[in-house]
């Protein structure tokens, strides 16, 4: 029987970090309790029951207890370790930037089940690269109005009126689309293609394979990134760190056999 | 702590600084050295203000050393043929202590951590490139932690060595010694089960 003491949550491991000699500090988000953390003893040492299973992003079965700071995790069990994505640079990326976002954006002790089943859709969505960055930015736009921030992009957020096909505008600080009437310069707003409006639309309301299904050039899929970003880093008021390794890798940076950063 | 005396209170707050030590401890260690005598406490006064004058990096592979070039790569008898690439200088040591690897080292002082903002041109990986200018160099051996950064460390290494057409290997991934499979993880076994090998 379960003691009061001990209690059990499923979640995927977002963060963790070093503390004492061996132990981890573990980040997860569980599907029960919302964002947690908890101590997982001992999980740097190779012969750790606890290592590979709270190391992020993988999905594993908790057993914690109540301690006087933090939780500890006393057992765990892998549900799922994501290996498809850990072999593709890309793919881990994409999957550093997604745990990332999560935990920006969330607190501990809120749960969400919606946000908690998008992560894990997500983190099973990720496959090897054909450089496509629907998976990020349907996450992004579903992250979003998972946690009440969702852009209104049907109606000019000024005048409520039905936006017209042609040149709108875009104002993170006004939360949504602008028709061209109510654009000003104070809004710190950027022109949205009606491609743009329409494909952020469908991905505000459509599950995700239909949302995979939508295929754009790249000068949109580029646009979409920039408006979504500027979105998200107009409400966490600072960048998304993973969002400049990610930027690095799109543009292929590398380290040159020149021993210089080209 | 106006009732100990200052020079005890500020060695006790050095003391608390260091990793693992509370202020109890830092109590103990104070008047442990107290206790002793004098010759102990300057020796160990001595010990720590050569570490930061003495010590530098290896300006070849990077390691904490007081010899320009470290020992290791000194040393005429190991196979400069082989580089291992470490995270930290603390991760040569048990390589070593195994007495199987001959080779030499080659240390980045850290990973790729995009959310803590680390990026590759904070570590140490240009140095490494240039040291596979000559073509000397037919093996890259990359030891990096088995975790999200480490991992992602070892796939940008691999990105960037492919095209220099060295062998580039990894350390392998299994069960650890003198443990149980009973109680071994997932994750590790499923990596233990997917390089097994021919016995």
């Amino acid at each position: 029987m379960t003691s009061p003491h001990t209690y059990q949550a499923q979640g995927i491991a977002i963060k963790q970090t070093k503390f004492g000699e061996a132990d981890k500090i573990v980040t997860v988000y569980t599907l029960e309790f919302g964002k947690l953390k908890a101590v997982a003893k001992g999980a740097c040492r190779p012969g750790s029951k606890l290592g590979g299973n709270v190391e992020p992003p993988n999905y594993s079965l908790l057993m914690l207890a109540k301690g006087r700071n933090l939780d500890i995790i006393t057992q765990s069990q892998t549900i799922d370790g994501f290996s498809g994505l850990k072999g593709d640079l890309w793919c881990i990326s994409c999957g550093l930037y997604i745990l990332e976002l999560i935990d920006v954006f969330t607190t501990e002790g809120s749960p969400n089940q919606p946000l908690f089943d998008l992560l894990l859709d997500t983190l099973k969505n990720l496959s090897p690269s054909n450089g496509d960055e629907t998976v990020l930015r349907y996450f992004e736009l579903q992250l979003l109005h998972h946690l009440g921030y969702r852009p209104q992009l049907h109606k000019c957020v000024v005048c409520s009126s039905s936006l017209k096909p042609g040149l709108n505008f875009f104002s993170p600080g006004q939360g949504g689309a602008l028709c061209p009437e109510c654009n000003h310069a104070e809004f710190a707003s950027r022109a949205i293609s009606i491609d743009a409006l329409k494909v952020l639309r469908l991905w505000q309301d459509c599950d995700y394979p239909t949302a995979s299904r939508v295929k754009m050039s790249s000068k949109l899929s580029s646009e979409l990134r920039q408006l979504v970003q500027e979105y998200i880093t107009y409400f966490l008021q600072r960048e998304v760190k993973s969002m400049a390794w990610l930027e690095q890798l799109r543009r292929g940076i590398t380290v040159d056999s020149n021993c210089g950063v080209n | 702590m106006a009732f100990v005396a200052e020079p005890i209170a500020n060695l006790i707050g050095e003391f608390s600084k260091l990793p693992g030590i509370g202020p109890k401890s830092a109590q103990r260690l104070v008047y442990y050295l107290l206790r002793n005598s004098d010759e102990e406490a300057k020796a160990l006064a001595e010990a720590i203000s050569e570490l930061k004058g003495k010590i530098r990096l290896c300006s070849i592979c990077f390691n904490i050393t007081d010899c320009d070039p470290c020992p290791i790569c000194q040393d005429k008898q190991r196979d400069h043929s082989k580089i291992c690439v470490v995270e930290k200088p603390s991760d040569i040591l048990p390589l070593e202590r195994t007495g199987k690897y001959q080779g030499v080292y080659h240390v980045l002082h850290g990973t790729i951590n995009p959310s803590q903002g680390i990026a590759p041109e904070q570590l140490k990986i240009n140095e490494l490139l240039s040291r596979l200018q000559d073509g000397s160099v037919n093996e890259v051996i990359l030891a990096t932690n088995p975790n999200l950064e480490g991992e992602t460390t070892a796939l940008y290494l691999h990105r960037v060595l492919a095209p220099q057409g060295v062998r580039i290997s990894r350390l392998a991934r299994g069960l650890p010694f003198g443990g149980e499979l009973e109680y071994a993880d997932d994750v590790t076994l499923a990596q233990a089960l997917e390089s097994r090998q021919e016995f």
